[in-house]
Formats: structure tokens, C-alpha cells, sequence
């Protein structure tokens, strides 16, 4: 093949500077000078190593009970000192804090998924579809999330799978909706057009043009969603729904430690200020993130 | 890269090649390849509507529901020409192009290619031959994908080389269009408007297809950026053969790069012809009104010795294309209308002069009676042609 | 509204000046040496580096060239209106003889409107959505020239008349949604003449519309300036355009005006290699170029821009001496001027170019 003569020296190469156009696209800001992002990555950070490294910071065993050690007062053996059967509270914290912090991660990618994949086939193909999806969401979304949540998990039984069940029925209609949404603008771009015209399939096309376009809103409400998860999954455990005991739970403890609240207010209260910190965390970082993510105002 | 199917003219013509009664285009030698007469698509009563209010919402408001934005529209697209589609906002040029490229479904009426009618959902096959270049250079390209990844990406899918003359292949592409190799690898963010279309460009090449749709590919441009663009289309046909779809709305463009005209107007056409001879003699009076209406660089005040201004080429505005005109759709416009022109529709028809100059209105070909009103406004472009 | 001491008597003076000034001054706006710069993460942009023009009364100044060249900065610094990241480093606008920069906020409040007004690229967006255009065109008059209501009401249907709003009586009721965008740019037409201003500025008023409609909208200013007199800088990329409404034409190119004078004649005749080479570049309706000479290269950084000549990297001509120093805007005979050291070479290029053209012809 021949090719075309053509005037050299006609617009400089790509690695040259382009013309300050920039025309809305994204403005890369450095990730790490963004301080919401970096001060939940921090928190979280520590969270999640005390978390992991949990046999490293403790000795005892946080299903062991010891009677004759019960509701013992901080100490220099027991730092945050024992609950009522004798179990070691730092050491409940740091399991409970594993358990649902896994729960939790784990819970929020069955929603994230399922509600992605629906909503995309809403967004990019309508009709009967999209029909069909949006009636499911308007059926979900007319209970309270709690109530959802907490009579499902009653039927299916309390355990881990069930609340993965009942958060994944509860919570992809979130995500179905916002990618959705974002589908039906982005469908609308030149350049998936020219990918129809290339023949391409529509499977190809929501996987490969337009979900990496907009998923990034997803990721962003999946940070909010996992707060939201941590919340259902220490209020279920709060209620005896969650995992059985005698696994360390951050609900349950709460519920055992009320008890004694005015007495050892650090059984209930710690709990629940690392759920607290937990979800200060995580919110931190969605800010971060959507700010990034999100086309930058200059 | 192997030319497209094989037609009558393939490769450079030279200067010296004769115009031939075989070739029904006036067009100046060395412009571009012979053009074959067979058409090569051929849109028939194509029209594409699309619901605009609620039935509750259009009755309520005593508006019409549906607009319509292509209305009864026949053309051919004959192969290795370039034609044009020209109209102002609201003509429906854009709509009939993507309808002809097959990204909007139509209403009524078919589409053939090659003598055979396309189906709705065109086979990859179909879509392949027919491809497009778009207006806006920033949102035509996927912005996640590199340059080589959005290639690599169609070569593939569609076997146009065996695998592992993908990369080579893409590079030929880029260097097709005036880029270096090296753009395979970079984002669409890191190029200018005007590298961004032959970014289009390339991949609409990709498939090595036998029509380029081009819709307003230089206008988000420059002016100096333009004429590269503009350069490099001129450049392709010739090189490759290609038949060129051109959709503008700037005159001078088409002039510069097509060998024949359609001028639509509220969804339908209302003139075609060779190009000079549009320029040279227009018969449709929007056309006519169109081409006065271009200011020139050195012509206008030199028409006004006295300096005042003349009355504009065309009043008023153009009615809504949810409200159209009844009989010609122009009329409202137009200086010569008649009570004929309210109750019958004009069809497109050839002039006495020959088969390629069609125009749809009652008094192209045949003057207005003498006994009938025109009103004050110009009836003809005082366009000075420049010897 | 609290100043500083030290400005306080030379501002009163120069509010007084302002407001009483006579129409003494034969120019009706004079721009000396203008620079703006833009703060950016890169750099500090010279969006507009040393510009100078005059307008004389009655007449259309047209400021030409593609993005980035600093036409649209220029006339927001004229009006006062440059974006929070943008400031006037330095120079002197005198409308009437006056320098606007030394005025006071609210002086300069009741200057815009009666002395100098803007019209805009979009507008849509130049209008308000929410308000009856009868009450927009008439809050001019209302606040700057005291008129009652009644007698703002009836100025405002003479002025929908006098731009060719049919049926002003309906239309003064009306929103800017129910317009088309040519009727849209007559409101806001309107609404710059509104309090007969001495100048109106026009940022790329057509360039959003349809050919037939902007052939409408440049008759009507055409026509507009001959009957009231009224000054215009016409700000615009398109060449044609620029000829149609101008007599007079501000080639501007990286922040600077390359070449000045009469419109017919720099357009015919330019003197410096990028006009050449924009006149060049653009395709004709009335007559095929075989190829069109397109300007190599890309427009010039403004964080830092090249020595010497900023066009020179991508000029035909460029000599060592275009490579270094600055290069001023010397003025030549004829009302021309120009920033390039060897112009003759354009009418050469010129000549040759209209040779080859009648060989072909």
C-alpha cells in the first residue's frame, strides 16, 4: 500500500504540548495530596493492619471463656480490661473487627456486581428491560432498608450467608440505579456510536467502552455502601442476627456490654467507637475518591 | 492495504483523464477518481420520526407530536463520488446520515447497498462497508482506550488481518493519516482537536470501508487546523477510492471538496446537483437564498458603492420542524411564493438541462407567471464569479 | 465600600470626569497596552500580551483570530468582566478619554450600560431563563437612565421593532426558551442598545448560528451603526464574517495583534505571514483552491512563549533576525501596520500564488 504524501511538520506528535483545551476531561490531581483520601486510607490502614495482625497483638483466645477472670477493669494483662464470661475485650475487638470488616468487604461486591450488570442492560438496552429492572427497584426500594435486611436474614436463618443474601437482595438496586443513569448519558457519546458502527457486539461494547467510563461512580457509592454495610451487620448482630456467638462480633459485644454500662462502660462503648471510626474512615476516602474521579472544576 | 471493492477506478487519476458522457459528474480533472454511475447506496422515502411529547402533552399544547426529522427523503450515493449534504440546523442532514450509516433505525422507507436492502439490525458485515467520522473530536474517541487498543480492537473483531499484522497494520493506519507510530500508544487526552480527527479518521479505515460518512468533521476545528483535515480527505479519496458522504452546513468547505450537492431543508431535499453547477446556477430558492447569505471576503460592500446595507438573503426564521408548512415546506421563506406553493408539495425533479440537477420546487425550471406577486427580497445570489 | 486612602481624590476625579465627560475625544475607546495573565497550575498564562487599538467614533473595529489568541480576554478586559483567575497586570482603557481601570466599582456599574455594553456567543446563556425579555431589555433604561416604567416599557417595544422582533407587543411577555436562537441574539441585541451606548463589544455574536441567520444578524448591525452611530469591536475567527461588518481589522495572534488596518485591504493584501497563511487556509465559495496551504504547526505556549517573533517557528519567511528580541508593531503608510520584519515577502507569496492560479484557470 501506498501511502499518502502529506506536508510534514502539519501539528506536532502526541508527546507534544497540547493546547490548554482540556474541554472538562478529568484533571488528574495528585491522589496523594488530597487529604480526606489520605487521612481515611490512614485510619482504615491501621484498622485493617491491627486487624490482620491480631494473633501478633494479643495472646489470649477470644471464645475462651474464663470465669474467674469476669468483668475484670483495665489492666496492664487485659487492656481494655474482661466481659462478663471472662473473655479478653482487646482481643474480642481486634476478632470482632476482623470478622466484620471481612463480612463487610465481602458483602458490599454481591450488590456492586449484581446491581452493575443489571443496571447497565437496563441503561443500555431500554425497552422491556429497563421495564422490568425498574419495577424490581421500585419493589426494594419501597421497604426501609433495615426492615428488609433484618426480616430476610430472620427467614434465612442468622450466619454469614444469610446476610450475604439479604444485603445483596436489599442493596443492588443502588447501584442499578446509578449506573444506570450514568449509561444512559454515556450511550449517547460519539465515540460508542463509532463503536456500533464498527460492528461491534453490545456485550463488547457495555464491557468494553462504556462500564470503565462509569463505574467509577459506582466504586465511589460502593465506599458510602460499605459503611452502610458495617452498620446492618452490627445492628444484626446487635439483634443476635448476625453470627453466632461465640465468634467475636462487634454487635453482640455491644449487646453484652450494655449491661453493664454504667459500670464497665468500655464493654459497649469501644465497640462502638470502632464501628465509629470504622465508618469515619471509609466515608473519608468515598470523599476522596469522588473528588478525584469526579471531571475536575479547575 | 488493498482498495476497496473493485469499481471502474482505483489508485490516482491523472490530470489528463477525459470526462466521458460514461461519467455524469462535472468535475474538474484531477479532483478525484472517476465516479461510477451505478449507485452504490440508494436511500428510498426514508424517514425517521422521533416522539417528542406524550398523545396527552401534543394535544394539550395543539403541537405536533412526532418530529420529523428526515421526511420522504430519496438519494443515491453513486461510487467513488463525493456528495454532499447541506442544510442549516433543523435540515435533518445529520439524522439522514447516521440513518444511512445505520446507528438510527428509520421509520419508512429502505436502504439499499448495492441493490440490496439493508435490514434493520445490519450484520457486521453490512456495517463494515459503511463507517463514519463525527463532528466533535472530543467525545468521538473512548478516552480510556489507548489509540492502538481502539484499532487493535476493530482489526481483530473483524479479521481484517491475521493477527499478528495487527500492530504493523494499526501503524500503517496512523501513518494513513499523517500521525507517527508513536501515537498507537498514547490517549485520546493527549492530542490536539485536530490530531483527535485523524484519530477518527484512521479508525474509520480501519474496516476498510467502502463509504466515509463525515458529519461536520472540521467544524469544532480551527480554521488553519481545518484545511489539514480537509487536505487529508482530498488526499484519501484519491488514494483510496473512497466515496465520500460529506454533511456541512459551511458552503465553502463543500465547494472545496465535493463533486456533487444535496441541499435539505426541514427533513427533506430540496435541491442536487453537480457541484459547480449548484454554485454556478442554483434553482431552488433556499439555495439561492443560502448561497447570498455567505458573507464573502471581498464582495459584499463592494456590491454597495452607495455603503448601505441591503436586505438580508432570506427573513424571517425557519418554522419549527414540529410544525410544518402545508404544500412546500419552504414557502414561508420564500420570495416567490405563490397560492400554488400552499396546497402542492413539490417533488424533486430533473431540470431540461440533464438528468443530475433535480430541485423541488414549482418554479425552478419554469419562471414564475408574469400576472403572480414576488415579493421585494432577492430572487438571485449576486455571487461574482471569478475567472 | 471602604478604599484605601491614598486612591480615594484621584478616583473622585476620575468618576466626575467619566460621568460629565462630553463626546470631545475623536476615538471613543482607546486600548494601550493591555496585558492580562492567568494564574495556572502551569504557569502564568500572557493570555493577552500588549495590545493597542483604537475606535473611532461610528465605526467597527474587528478583532480576528483562533482560540487562543486572546480576542475574547481582550474584550473582557475592556468591559471589566475577566474570570476570578484573571487579572489586568497592566495598561490603560479609555472610553471617551477616561481610564476605566481607575474608576470605582460603582462608577463603573453606571458606565456599563450607557457607554459600553457586550454582546455574546451564546445567548442562551446570556440571558436570564427565568426573566420576560420585556423586562430585561427594559431594566437598562430603568436603572441607568431613570426611566419610569411606562416610558422603559415603551422604549423597549421601539428597540424590539427597531431589531426586527415581530409582533413586539406578544413578545415583550414572553421568555428567552419560546425564541429562536436568532430572535434570541436580537434580544440581546436589543438589550445592549437599550441605554445608547457609545460602543457595544460583540464576542463571536454568530458563530453559533445558522448562515441564513447570521447573514440577518450582521445586516441588522450593519444597519444599527449607520442609523445611530454607535461604535462596535467585533470580535470573531471567521474572515468573511469580519469583512462584512468592519472597516477596520486587529489581526491577533499568541496574545498580540500581528497586523492592523483597513479590512479590505489587509485581507487582500496582508502583510504578515499568519494572516497570509489564515487567508490561505480557508476554504472559498467562490473558487476551488486545488489544495488548501494550511499553517504547519500549533498556535504558540502562553506560559512561555518563543523568542524573537511568536510566529516564527512556523513561518515560511523566518530569518535569524525573527528568532530573537521582541518584535514591536510598526506602523506603515495607509493606516497599515504590522508585527513582521520582512512583509514584502507576503506580497510576493501573494503575487506568485495569483500566478499559478491563472496558469491553472
Amino acid at each position: 500500500m501506498s501511502t499518502v504524501s502529506l506536508p510534514t511538520g502539519t501539528e506536532p506528535g502526541p508527546g507534544a504540548p497540547v493546547v490548554p483545551s482540556a474541554a472538562g476531561r478529568r484533571v488528574g490531581r495528585r491522589w496523594y495530596r488530597q487529604p480526606a483520601l489520605m487521612s481515611g486510607l490512614v485510619i482504615i490502614g491501621l484498622i485493617i493492619i491491627a486487624a490482620v495482625a491480631a494473633p501478633l497483638l494479643t495472646s489470649y483466645n477470644p471464645t475462651t471463656q474464663n470465669l474467674t477472670a469476669s468483668l475484670l477493669g483495665p489492666s496492664a494483662h487485659h487492656l481494655l480490661g474482661t466481659d462478663q464470661l471472662g473473655r479478653d475485650t482487646f482481643t474480642r475487638l481486634l476478632y470482632g473487627l476482623r470478622v466484620d470488616l471481612r463480612i463487610a468487604f465481602i458483602a458490599v461486591l454481591f450488590p456492586f456486581v449484581l446491581g452493575t450488570v443489571l443496571g447497565s442492560l437496563a441503561g443500555y438496552f431500554g425497552g422491556w428491560v429497563d421495564v422490568i429492572v425498574m419495577r424490581l427497584v421500585d419493589i426494594v426500594v419501597a421497604f426501609p432498608f433495615y426492615v428488609l435486611v433484618i426480616a430476610l436474614v430472620f427467614v434465612l436463618g442468622p450466619g454469614e450467608r444469610s446476610i450475604y443474601i439479604a444485603i445483596t437482595i436489599v442493596g443492588w438496586v443502588s447501584y442499578a440505579r446509578i449506573v444506570r443513569g450514568e449509561i444512559l448519558v454515556a450511550k449517547r457519546q460519539e465515540y460508542v456510536l463509532a463503536a456500533q458502527s464498527g460492528g461491534l457486539s453490545s456485550l463488547r461494547i457495555m464491557g468494553r467502552h462504556l462500564l470503565p467510563n462509569v463505574i467509577s461512580q459506582a466504586f465511589i457509592y460502593a465506599m458510602s455502601d460499605i459503611v452502610q454495610d458495617i452498620l446492618a451487620i452490627v445492628t444484626l448482630g446487635y439483634f443476635g442476627l448476625g453470627v453466632p456467638p461465640p465468634t467475636a462480633d462487634l454487635g453482640s459485644m455491644i449487646n453484652d456490654g450494655q449491661n453493664f454500662l454504667s459500670t464497665h462502660w468500655q464493654l459497649t462503648t469501644i465497640p462502638g467507637l470502632a464501628v465509629v471510626l470504622v465508618g469515619l474512615g471509609l466515608s473519608l476516602i468515598g470523599d476522596g475518591l469522588a473528588d478525584i474521579l469526579r471531571p475536575g472544576q479547575s | 492495504m488493498n482498495g476497496p471493492v473493485s469499481g471502474p477506478a482505483n489508485g490516482p487519476q491523472t490530470p489528463e483523464d477525459p470526462v466521458t458522457p460514461d461519467n455524469a459528474t462535472a468535475e474538474a480533472p484531477g479532483r478525484g477518481p472517476t465516479v461510477d454511475p451505478e449507485p452504490l447506496l440508494v436511500a428510498t422515502d426514508l424517514a425517521v420520526q422521533f416522539p417528542v411529547f406524550s398523545k396527552l402533552m401534543a394535544r394539550l399544547r395543539h403541537t405536533e407530536r412526532m418530529l420529523r426529522a428526515v421526511d420522504g427523503v430519496d438519494l443515491d450515493v453513486r461510487r467513488g463520488e463525493a456528495l454532499a449534504l447541506v442544510g442549516e440546523s433543523g435540515s435533518g442532514k445529520s439524522t439522514l446520515a447516521l440513518t444511512l450509516a445505520g446507528l438510527q433505525p428509520a421509520d419508512a422507507g429502505q436502504i439499499r447497498l448495492e441493490g440490496r436492502v439493508l435490514p434493520e439490525h445490519r450484520s457486521r458485515d453490512d456495517r463494515r462497508r459503511i463507517q463514519m467520522v463525527f463532528q466533535d473530536p472530543y467525545s468521538s474517541l473512548n478516552p480510556r482506550l489507548t489509540v492502538g487498543s481502539m484499532l487493535g480492537e476493530l482489526l481483530r473483531v473483524h479479521h481484517v488481518v491475521p493477527r499478528d499484522e495487527v500492530r504493523s497494520f494499526s501503524a500503517e493506519l496512523i501513518r494513513l493519516v499523517g500521525l507517527d507510530e508513536g501515537a498507537l500508544g498514547a490517549y485520546p487526552r493527549q492530542f490536539s482537536g485536530g490530531q483527535r480527527q485523524r484519530v477518527a479518521i484512521a479508525r474509520a479505515l480501519a474496516l476498510r470501508p467502502e463509504i466515509l460518512v463525515a458529519d461536520e468533521p472540521v467544524s469544532a476545528l480551527d480554521v488553519s487546523v481545518q484545511a489539514t483535515i480537509l487536505n487529508l480527505l482530498r488526499d484519501l479519496r484519491r488514494e483510496l477510492g473512497l466515496t465520500l458522504l460529506l454533511i456541512s452546513h459551511n458552503l465553502a468547505v463543500v465547494r472545496h471538496l465535493c463533486d456533487r450537492v444535496a441541499v435539505m431543508y426541514l427533513g427533506r431535499i430540496v435541491e442536487v446537483a453537480p457541484a459547480e453547477e449548484l454554485f454556478r446556477d442554483p434553482r431552488h430558492p433556499y439555495t439561492r437564498g443560502l448561497l447570498a447569505a455567505i458573507p464573502r471576503l471581498a464582495g459584499n460592500t463592494a456590491d454597495d458603492p452607495a455603503g448601505e446595507a441591503r436586505p438580508p438573503a432570506l427573513i424571517g426564521d425557519p418554522p419549527s420542524p414540529l410544525a410544518i408548512p402545508s404544500g412546500c415546506r419552504f414557502r414561508t421563506r420564500c420570495p416567490l411564493a405563490q397560492p400554488r406553493c400552499e396546497r402542492e408539495d413539490p417533488a424533486l425533479v430533473a431540470g431540461p438541462g440533464g438528468p443530475g440537477h433535480l430541485a423541488a420546487c414549482h418554479y425552478a425550471f419554469t419562471p414564475v407567471p408574469a400576472t403572480a406577486s414576488v415579493s421585494a427580497a432577492p430572487a438571485a445570489p449576486t455571487a461574482p464569479e471569478q475567472a | 465600600m471602604s478604599e484605601p486612602e491614598g486612591r480615594e481624590a484621584p478616583r473622585r476625579r476620575a468618576n466626575q470626569e467619566m460621568l460629565t465627560n462630553e463626546q470631545l475625544n475623536p476615538n471613543v475607546l482607546e486600548v494601550e497596552d493591555l496585558r492580562v495573565r492567568i494564574a495556572s497550575k502551569r504557569g502564568v498564562v500572557r493570555a493577552v500580551d500588549g495590545v493597542s487599538f483604537e475606535v473611532p467614533r461610528g465605526e467597527a473595529l474587528g478583532l480576528v483570530g483562533e482560540s487562543g489568541s486572546g480576542k475574547s480576554m481582550t474584550l473582557k478586559a475592556v468591559l471589566g468582566v475577566l474570570p476570578p483567575e484573571a487579572h489586568m497586570a497592566s495598561g490603560q482603557v479609555r472610553l471617551d478619554g477616561t481610564d476605566l481601570v481607575r474608576l470605582s466599582q460603582s462608577t463603573l456599574n453606571r458606565v456599563r450600560g450607557p457607554k459600553i455594553s457586550m454582546i455574546f456567543q451564546e445567548p442562551m446563556s446570556a440571558l436570564n431563563p427565568v426573566m420576560r425579555v420585556g423586562q430585561q431589555i427594559s431594566e437598562g433604561p430603568r436603572i441607568h437612565l431613570g426611566y419610569s416604567r411606562a416610558r422603559a416599557e415603551e422604549r423597549t417595544l421601539d428597540l424590539m421593532r427597531r431589531v426586527g422582533i415581530p409582533d413586539p407587543e406578544r413578545r415583550y411577555r414572553a421568555y428567552p426558551h419560546e425564541f429562536s436562537g436568532g430572535m434570541r441574539q436580537r434580544v440581546m441585541i436589543a438589550i445592549a442598545l437599550s441605554c445608547e451606548p457609545e460602543i457595544i463589544l460583540c464576542d463571536e455574536p454568530t458563530t453559533a448560528l445558522d448562515v441564513t441567520i447570521q447573514d440577518q444578524i450582521l445586516r441588522l448591525l450593519v444597519r444599527l451603526c449607520q442609523e445611530s452611530g454607535v461604535s462596535l469591536v467585533f470580535v470573531t475567527h471567521d474572515l468573511p464574517v469580519v469583512a462584512q461588518v468592519c472597516q477596520q481589522v486587529a489581526v491577533m495572534y499568541g496574545g498580540q495583534i500581528v497586523e492592523r488596518g483597513d479590512v479590505h485591504d489587509v485581507l487582500l493584501n496582508p502583510r504578515h505571514p499568519y494572516t497570509l497563511g489564515l487567508v490561505r487556509s480557508a476554504p472559498d465559495v467562490e473558487y476551488v483552491q486545488d489544495s488548501l496551504r494550511p499553517i504547519p504547526g500549533a498556535p504558540p505556549s502562553l506560559i512561555d512563549p518563543p523568542d524573537g517573533c511568536r510566529f516564527h517557528p512556523r513561518c515560511d519567511f523566518a530569518e535569524d533576525d525573527c528568532r530573537t528580541g521582541t518584535v514591536p508593531l510598526r506602523l506603515l503608510d495607509g493606516g497599515r501596520a504590522t508585527r513582521c520584519l520582512h512583509y514584502e515577502r507576503c506580497g510576493e507569496a501573494l503575487a506568485a500564488d495569483r500566478a499559478a492560479q491563472g496558469a491553472t484557470q
